[in-house]
C-alpha cells in the first residue's frame, strides 16, 4: 500500500484538472479545436489514470460498469433526438437553426451543435471506460459461460 | 410539393428509426423484449421504404438536405429508384429475420449477449440503409464502417457454438478494414482533384479530368467496394465469417451486405465516374473476367463443400460474379439485370440461411451428415430448403429463372471482347454446377435414409418456419409480378447510367 506514492499523488492532482480540460475542450468545441471525441477519451483517461494508479477495483467502485451502458445509450440518443427534434420543428434532420429560429445570429446552430457534441462526448467517454473495464478486468481463463 | 406533412422527411426516416431504436435495445432485459422491439422497428422502417420506394416511382429522385445544408457543402440524401430498390430490399430482409431470430438467437448466443446482439443487428441495419441512402461520398465511408464494425461483432458472437467464429471475424476485421481503408484512399485522391465529396457533383467535376489521380482513385475505390463485396480474388473473408456466424446473421448478411456493395459499385462506375471516364473500360472488363471466373471456381469450390452453410457461403461469391457480369456489360439491359438479381438473390440466400438455421437449431450442426433424410424428420424445413435451391439454380417458375433469363438476355445483345453466345452458355453451365450443389443438398435430404438410432426430432418453431416459408413464397410471388423487379431495375438502371453519358450505354 505504501508503494508509488509519487505516482498515486500525481493522480491525484492530475485527476480533476484533467476532467476540467475535458469538459474546456467539449464546450469550447464548437469555436475553435475540440468536440466530443477529444473530450470524451480525455474525460475517460482521468479514469484509466486512476485504475492505473489504484487498482481496477478501486475505480470501478467510484464509477461502476454498470451505469456505463446507460451513460452511451443517453449519449447517442441526445445526439439524434436533436435531430429529431428539429424534425418536429418543420427543419431537415439536424437542422439546428429551427431550434432558435427567431435569433438573428444563429443561436440555433451553438446551441444545437454543443447538445450534439456533449452526446458524442459521453458516448466516447463511456465507450473507452468499457473498452477498458473489459480489458483490464479480464480474467486469465474464461469460462465457457462467456463465450 | 404535394405530399402529405411528415412525408418529407421519408428520405432520412429509414436510417434514423432503427438509430434510435438501437440503443434503447441496449437497455432492454435479456429476454423477449430486445427481439420484439427490434422486429417492430424493421417493420416500421420497412412501411417507410415501400412508400419512399412509391414516392421516388411517382414524383422522381428525392433529394434530402441534412441539416438544411445544400449540396455540394451539406450532406445531401439522394435517393432514385436504385437506392429505393436497395433500401427495400434490405429493409425487407430485415423484417423477415429479425422475427426470424428469436429462437435461433437464444439457442446459438449467451443469454446475457442478448440486447447487445439486437443492438448490433439495428446498428448494422442503419448502416446498409444508410450506404444506400446517402448521396455524398464521406458519408458513404461512415456509414459503411457503421454497418462492418457492427457486422464483426455478430460474426463474433457465434463463438458460443464454435470458437472457430473468432478468427473468422478477425479475419473479416482485417480484410473489411482493408477494403474501408482502400475506399478512403480513393476518396482522398477523387477530393484532391475535384474539391467535392457529392456524389452528383463529383461526377460533374470529374468531366474534364483526366490525369494519374483520377485514374488512380478509381482504382482504390474499385477495389476496397470489390473486397466489401467478395469479387473474386478478394473473397477470402466470406465463407467462414458465413459459416460460423450466428444462423439469422448468416441469413441476414447473406441477404443485404454483398448486396448494398453492388449498388455502391453501380453508383461509382456508372454515376460518378461514367462511359466518358476513358478508365472505365479497364474496370469493366476486369469486372466480366473476374465475374466469370467466379462463377466457375466459387461453384465448383460450393460442390466440394461438406458443411451446408459454407457450401452456401460460396455459392453466394458465385452469385456475385452474375452481379459483376451483368455491371461488366455497361448497359441499360445488363445493369437491370445485375439489380434484378441483387433482390432475387437476397429473396433466395434468406430462405437457403433461413432454413439451414433450422436444422441448426434442431440437429446442432449445419453438417452433410444432418441433412440426411431431412425430408422426413423435417418436412416442412426441407421443402422449403428444396423449393429456394431450385430458385438458386434458376428453375421456373421462381425467381431465380427471371434473373438468368434477364441476365443472358442482356449478354446477347452486348459486345464484349469475349462473344456474346459464349458468354451465355457460360452463365449456362455455371447454372449447371449450382444444380450439381444443390441436387447433392437435395438427394441427402430426399433420398438418403436418416443415420440408424437418429432420436426423433421436432420440426422447427411456427416463427422460423413462418419467415422461411414467406421468403420460400415470394421465390414464388415475385416470379409472376416483375413488377417491383424487372420494370423498377430497368427504371433504376435507366436513371443510373442516364446521369453519366445519354441513355443506352456507350460500349
Amino acid at each position: 500500500m505504501m508503494g508509488h506514492v509519487v505516482l498515486r499523488i500525481t493522480i491525484k492532482i492530475l485527476f480533476a484538472p484533467i476532467i476540467l480540460f475535458a469538459l474546456y475542450v467539449q464546450f469550447h468545441g464548437d469555436y475553435g479545436p475540440g468536440g466530443g471525441f477529444q473530450a470524451g477519451v480525455i474525460f475517460a483517461v482521468a479514469f484509466i489514470m486512476h485504475a492505473l494508479g489504484f487498482g481496477i477495483d478501486k475505480t470501478k467502485q467510484a464509477l461502476p460498469p454498470k451505469v456505463l451502458p446507460a451513460i452511451m445509450v443517453s449519449g447517442v440518443l441526445l445526439y439524434a433526438l436533436t435531430g429529431v427534434w428539429s424534425m418536429f420543428y418543420g427543419g431537415n434532420f439536424l437542422d439546428y437553426d429551427l431550434i432558435q429560429p427567431d435569433s438573428h445570429h444563429h443561436a440555433g446552430q451553438h446551441i444545437g451543435i454543443i447538445l450534439v457534441e456533449f452526446g458524442v462526448g459521453l458516448a466516447v467517454a463511456s465507450t473507452m471506460l468499457t473498452v477498458f473495464y473489459h480489458f483490464a478486468g479480464r480474467e486469465p481463463e474464461i469460462a465457457d459461460e462467456d463465450w | 410539393m404535394s405530399i402529405a406533412p411528415g412525408l418529407e422527411h421519408l428520405p432520412a426516416l429509414p436510417v434514423v428509426i432503427p438509430m434510435i431504436a438501437a440503443p434503447v435495445a441496449l437497455l432492454m432485459r435479456p429476454g423477449t423484449t430486445p427481439w420484439l422491439w427490434a422486429s417492430i422497428v424493421s417493420w416500421v422502417t420497412l412501411i417507410c421504404t415501400i412508400m419512399l420506394l412509391d414516392q421516388v416511382w411517382h414524383s422522381g429522385p428525392i433529394v434530402y438536405e441534412m441539416g438544411g445544408w445544400a449540396a455540394p457543402l451539406g450532406i445531401t440524401y439522394y435517393i432514385d429508384l436504385a437506392n429505393a430498390l436497395v433500401m427495400l430490399l434490405v429493409a425487407a430482409m430485415a423484417s423477415v429475420v429479425f422475427p426470424y431470430a428469436r429462437t435461433s438467437v437464444e439457442a446459438e448466443i449467451d443469454r446475457r449477449q442478448i440486447p447487445a446482439f439486437y443492438t448490433a443487428l439495428l446498428i448494422c441495419m442503419t448502416g446498409l440503409l444508410g450506404v444506400a441512402a446517402t448521396g455524398d461520398a464521406f458519408n458513404v465511408f461512415v456509414f459503411l464502417e457503421i454497418s462492418s464494425l457492427s457486422t464483426y461483432a455478430l460474426v463474433a458472437m457465434g463463438a458460443r457454438k464454435d470458437r472457430r467464429a473468432l478468427t473468422a471475424a478477425f479475419n473479416y476485421l482485417i480484410m473489411g478494414t482493408i477494403g474501408a481503408t482502400f475506399y478512403v484512399i480513393g476518396l482522398g485522391l477523387l477530393y484532391q482533384s475535384t474539391g467535392t465529396l457529392n456524389l452528383l457533383d463529383l461526377h460533374e467535376q470529374l468531366a474534364n479530368q483526366e490525369n494519374k489521380v483520377v485514374e488512380a482513385g478509381f482504382a482504390f475505390i474499385v477495389t476496397g467496394i470489390g473486397l466489401k463485396l467478395a469479387m473474386v480474388p478478394l473473397h477470402l473473408w466470406l465463407p467462414n465469417a458465413y459459416c460460423f456466424a450466428p444462423s439469422a446473421i448468416s441469413a441476414f448478411l447473406a441477404a443485404t451486405a454483398t448486396k448494398v456493395q453492388i449498388y455502391l459499385m453501380l453508383r461509382y462506375v456508372f454515376t460518378v465516374f461514367g462511359f466518358e471516364f476513358p478508365f472505365l473500360e479497364v474496370a469493366l472488363n476486369a469486372f466480366l473476367i473476374l465475374g466469370i471466373t467466379g462463377m466457375f471456381y466459387a461453384s465448383i469450390v460450393a460442390v466440394f463443400r461438406d458443411n451446408v452453410k459454407q457450401m452456401l457461403a460460396y455459392s453466394s461469391i458465385a452469385q456475385i460474379g452474375y452481379m459483376l457480369l451483368g455491371i461488366s456489360f455497361g448497359t441499360v439491359d445488363g445493369v437491370a439485370a445485375s439489380l434484378i438479381h441483387v433482390f432475387n438473390h437476397g429473396l433466395m440466400k434468406a430462405a437457403l440461411f433461413m432454413g439451414v438455421g433450422c436444422v441448426v437449431l434442431r440437429l446442432g450442426s449445419s453438417h452433410f451428415h444432418a441433412f440426411k433424410g431431412l425430408a422426413k424428420r423435417m418436412p416442412w424445413t426441407a421443402w422449403g430448403l428444396i423449393l429456394s435451391g431450385l430458385s438458386l439454380v434458376g428453375v421456373p417458375p421462381t425467381v431465380g429463372f427471371i434473373s438468368k433469363f434477364q441476365l443472358m438476355e442482356a449478354a446477347f445483345q452486348t459486345s464484349t471482347f469475349i462473344s456474346p453466345l459464349l458468354v451465355v452458355l457460360l452463365i449456362g453451365a455455371s447454372s449447371l454446377l449450382a444444380a450439381v450443389y444443390i441436387g447433392r443438398l437435395i438427394y441427402a435430404m430426399v433420398l438418403e435414409q436418416p443415420p440408424e438410432g437418429a432420436e426423433k426430432i421436432t420440426e422447427a418453431p411456427y416463427t422460423m418456419r413462418a419467415a422461411l416459408w414467406l421468403m420460400v413464397i415470394a421465390n414464388f410471388y415475385f416470379f409472376f409480378h416483375t413488377d417491383l423487379t424487372v420494370d423498377v431495375a430497368h427504371q433504376a438502371a435507366e436513371s443510373l447510367i442516364c446521369t453519366s453519358a445519354g441513355c443506352g450505354g456507350a460500349y
